[in-house]
């Protein structure tokens, strides 16, 4: 009775493992060895190729700039008659100042040699670009929320050099944006800025404002 | 150790599970999903500062004012500009698409010098001196009238200043390009004694009867007619298109009589018939204002009564009777007419005659809801230019066109009588022609007539800012600045019923090596010398503009336009100051009768006649990449155009639906696909202009038939107008 057993495929695994009693060490190896080279792969190799990392044009030191002007951030980072968001400022600011160099300082004979006077704008690499598919307003956050610029950008404003800008390689788009962690985890609003760190402020704000075109929440305050 | 299958398995297992432990997939696939949520060919406008100007546009006379919206120091659309008097927001589909000329890859970038039939860069300088040896040459021969010169606009700065540069230097032979409003401004002169545009205030008619007019097809100021239709039509106005096929016109208006195309005279001398019979007419404005009364009651005899009319025109007498007494009966009643949007051919002065008539019987001239005689703007007030004697004889010769001649005593400007002069004989009698505007060697009729024409000419200069036709053919070209790279005045707005001048400026600085016309113009001056160069005292074109503006410069500046509110029309200016139905000068145009289309009824069984869409713009400008994507496929198919045809004329020659056919006219064949159309009337076939263009990008060139090719210049009798309204045509299966 015991033959026909034997044959049912369910017991043929059993009688099986019976046999392969002593390769089951090799085998866990194996998964282990696996398990381990794509972990050392996803968690230490994989990120940084994620990203290439650029220089910026001009290494600005902010701190400098910062005890030099009246107004704080808003000196050069302002909002226009309109009511949007200069952003980098333009070489038609910078030349205010610097229509001549006014120190010995290397980055800024390079500015005044390669920018002022070919007139040529600075291709900044701004570190908090949104994808292009993201309305975001200056205004009602600063303006009408009153939030100043430190909370979402951290301090800045007291660099003394700029950072080097890392770009996705897929999306073309900064890694801020995204998240330094490679799990994209935060502890600063700055070290991350996606979608659901929006919803969680706005969340925690109970702000509940809707599109200026459906007067909804949802999808369109952002997404126009 | 040995590696088995199992362990293999095993190792991927657990490099599937580590994997998934590690933020690689995630991490992935979440940027792939933000990669794909913005398409990095999608183009999304830079980031700067965003402008709003305000400027007018030229792209056709209707003189509409735009905003134009920058991002940084790229344009990125163009809006009717709200507030303006003309078009208060609105604008038409060439408008919007008037970004695409700017960034254009069809436009010509720097001077261009044609060296053994390919083009050269050449230094503006250059050119310059080199076209001015030419002119020099011609002058030391006793021929400056030998030169011409086309243009697609007799007034304003840059038109003036082409006809002072050509007076000053001795030829009489400035032509402006056909359009209704050679028609209408005689119709204006004849009657009236005005030198006047042709105004309409739609908006406030209650009765509009439309004799073949694309009303809201491009006719006239486009927007300014779309808004004033529809205002008319909301207020409890009526809107009757006379028209042989179911144009959009036809299709928006509230009655649609199909009349047999180049018969609408008749139909008007037949309404003016029954008003007369029937004494429909206002009595005090004909008892007061007018005279002539019994010639027109002459001119609109027996052989228009309605039943005389009704075979010929294809409208059945109590139709027509019906029609003249709405019309009469309305209150403020107001008849136009010029086919299609009018801006290729000048049209049958004495139908425009007998349209007008219908005005004034009805007391619709000069008054609310009429026909208002707008007068030419007066702020170009020149001193005149000091003629050597070259120049003076040269401007005593007789014009090369003819207009103003015995033949032709009462005409302006006869540019489709050129082809002709130029074929006649062995040597050209135009040594050298400029072309400021207009595109002839595309819109007259008979292309391959109009081609050898223009090869016969030793000298063409053409000024366009892109590659046309014209253009195409030149030896010279020395590109203007697009509208939006440029000041310029706009004179009038047409159709539009008050004086206005709307000023175009600079939105974005100019994107290549080009230069204003104006300014060229004043070099050319300059290189010549002697007196040609003494009549343009001024420094730049630009200095040239605000001299002549004066005191509304200011204002123009400020406003982007300056408008007579309060005009009223002057009174008639004929001899006997009152509205004149007959004259001296009206008798030197025979009588009215229907102009036949070209080629024998027998070989020839239908009539192909063009018409118009704002889908592909308003003017000679080819239409840009935007219009073109919007045409519907009833006008183009792929690169085929097509030809509207009533299913049972279809039926009797075996064509199908989408079939592909051979249109064939007394002046060439061209292939076609066949699309019917209950909306035309049996006999004839339909085509669009604006299409078939050999010249431009590849946007525009190869797609469609440009019917100009297939069509024959048709002169009206006594004023040479060109009057083709359509030709004899057979369609056969291919």
């Amino acid at each position: 009775m015991e033959e026909p057993k034997a044959n049912v495929t369910t017991s043929g695994s059993e009688h099986g493992e019976k046999k392969e009693d002593g390769a089951g060490g090799p085998i866990i190896l194996f998964f282990i060895l696996g398990l381990v080279s794509s972990l050392v792969v996803g968690w230490i190799f994989f990120p940084p190729l994620v990203y290439s990392t650029k220089r910026q044009p001009i290494d600005f030191n902010h701190a400098l700039h910062n005890g030099l002007v009246d107004n704080g951030c808003e000196s050069c980072h302002f909002f226009r008659e309109d009511g949007t968001y200069s952003g980098a400022p333009k070489l038609a600011q910078c030349v205010q100042c610097h229509e001549e160099a006014n120190s010995e300082d290397p980055e800024e004979i390079k500015f005044v040699e390669n920018f002022v006077k070919k007139e040529r704008e600075v291709p900044w690499l701004v570190y908090a670009r949104q994808p292009a598919c993201v309305f975001f307003s200056h205004a009602a956050h600063v303006k009408m929320a009153n939030i100043d610029c430190v909370t979402c950008h951290g301090p800045i404003g007291e660099s003394e050099s700029l950072r080097p800008y890392q770009e996705n390689r897929i999306s073309g788009y900064s890694r801020d944006i995204w998240g330094k962690h490679p799990l994209g985890l935060k502890r600063n609003p700055w070290d991350r800025m996606k979608m659901d760190d929006c919803a969680e402020c706005h969340a925690q704000a109970k702000v509940s404002a809707g599109s200026v075109q459906t007067q909804r929440d949802g999808c369109l305050v952002c997404h126009k | 150790m040995k590696i088995d299958r199992r362990s293999f398995l095993a190792f991927v297992i657990g490099g599937a599970a580590g994997t998934t432990l590690s933020p690689l997939p995630w991490k992935l696939t979440d940027d792939i999903s933000i990669w794909s949520q913005n398409w990095p060919w999608t183009p999304v406008p830079p980031r700067d500062e965003r402008a709003f100007i305000n400027s007018t546009c030229t792209l056709c006379p209707g003189g509409c004012g735009i905003t134009v919206c920058k991002v940084g120091e790229r344009v990125v659309k163009v809006e009717g500009r709200k507030d303006h008097p003309v078009n208060d927001g609105g604008v038409c589909p060439l408008g919007v698409a008037g970004v695409q000329l700017l960034y254009s890859p069809t436009r010509v970038r720097t001077p261009l010098k044609k060296v053994d039939g390919a083009w050269r860069e050449i230094a503006w300088d250059t050119a310059i001196q080199e076209i001015a040896a030419r002119l020099k040459d011609l002058r030391e021969k006793g021929q400056p009238q030998s030169v011409a010169w086309v243009s697609d606009s007799d007034r304003g700065t840059v038109a003036e200043l082409c006809k002072r540069f050509l007076t000053v230097y001795g030829s009489p032979n400035f032509i402006r390009t056909p359009s209704i409003q050679d028609s209408y401004e005689l119709a204006l002169y004849l009657t009236q004694g005005q030198r006047a545009m042709a105004g309409f205030d739609l908006a406030n008619a209650t009765y509009v009867l439309s004799f073949g007019s694309g009303v809201i097809e491009g006719w006239g100021s486009p927007p300014y007619l779309f808004r004033a239709k529809s205002a008319m039509q909301k207020a409890g106005g009526s809107f009757s298109q006379l028209e042989g096929r179911l144009s959009k016109t036809a299709a928006k208006a509230d009655q649609f009589i199909p009349i047999k195309p180049g018969t609408e005279g008749a139909l008007a001398l037949s309404l003016v018939h029954v008003i007369l019979k029937e004494g429909l007419y206002r009595k005090n404005f004909l008892q007061d204002h007018a005279t002539g009364g019994e010639a027109l009651t002459q001119l609109a005899g027996d052989d228009f009564a309605p039943e005389s009319v009704a075979k010929l025109t294809g409208v059945e007498a109590k139709t027509i009777v019906d029609l003249a007494k709405a019309f009469a009966g309305a209150q403020k009643p107001l008849a136009v007419c010029g086919r299609g949007n009018g801006r290729q051919v000048s049209g049958n002065p004495q139908e425009f005659l007998a349209v007008h008539f219908l005005n004034a019987l009805t007391g619709s001239v000069n008054a609310a809801g009429g026909v208002v005689a707008v007068p030419e703007p007066d702020y170009i007030d020149w001193p005149e230019p000091e003629m050597d004697a070259v120049a003076s004889k040269g401007m005593q010769q007789a014009r090369v066109d003819g207009a103003g001649g015995k033949d032709f005593p009462l005409s302006r400007y006869l540019l489709n009588r050129l082809p002709e002069v130029l074929n006649a004989g062995a040597a050209s009698p135009v040594q050298a022609l400029f072309v400021s505007g207009g595109n002839p060697a595309y819109s007259l009729a008979d292309s391959a007539t109009v081609e050898k024409a223009l090869k016969k000419i030793p000298l063409i200069v053409s000024f366009s800012a892109f590659m046309d036709e014209t253009a195409a053919m030149a030896h010279y070209i020395l590109p203007n600045h697009v509208y939006l790279e440029r000041f310029e005045d706009v004179p009038a707005a047409q159709g539009f019923p008050k004086p206005i001048i709307g000023l175009a400026k600079p939105v974005v600085k100019p994107l290549f090596n080009t230069r204003h016309t104006g300014d060229a113009v004043m070099q050319l001056a300059k290189a010549i010398g002697g007196n040609v160069a003494a009549a343009f005292g001024w420094e730049s074109y630009a200095a040239c503009l605000q001299e002549s503006l004066g005191d509304k410069w200011d204002g123009l500046k400020a406003e982007g336009y300056w408008v007579d509110a309060k005009f009223s029309p002057a009174a008639f200016e004929t001899k006997s100051k009152k509205f004149e139905f007959a004259n001296a000068d009206i008798a030197l145009l025979p009588a009215y009768a229907a102009l036949k289309a070209p080629g024998d009824d027998k070989s020839f069984p239908l009539t192909l006649v063009p018409f118009d869409t704002l889908r592909l713009g308003v003017g000679t400008i080819g239409a840009p990449p935007f219009l073109v994507k919007a045409l519907e496929e009833t006008l183009l198919t792929k690169n085929d155009g097509l030809v509207e045809i009533n299913p049972a004329d279809a039926q009797k020659l075996g064509l199908a639906d989408g079939a592909d056919a051979v249109l064939t006219t007394p002046r060439g064949s061209a292939r076609v696909k066949v699309a019917l159309s209950d909306g035309i009337m049996p006999g004839l076939v339909a085509m669009v202009r604006g299409l078939g263009h050999t010249a431009y990008d590849r946007f525009l060139a190869g797609k469609g038939v440009n019917i100009n090719s297939l069509m024959s210049s048709v002169e009206a009798p006594g004023s040479g107008f060109e009057a083709a309204w359509g030709i004899r045509a057979q369609l056969t299966r291919a």
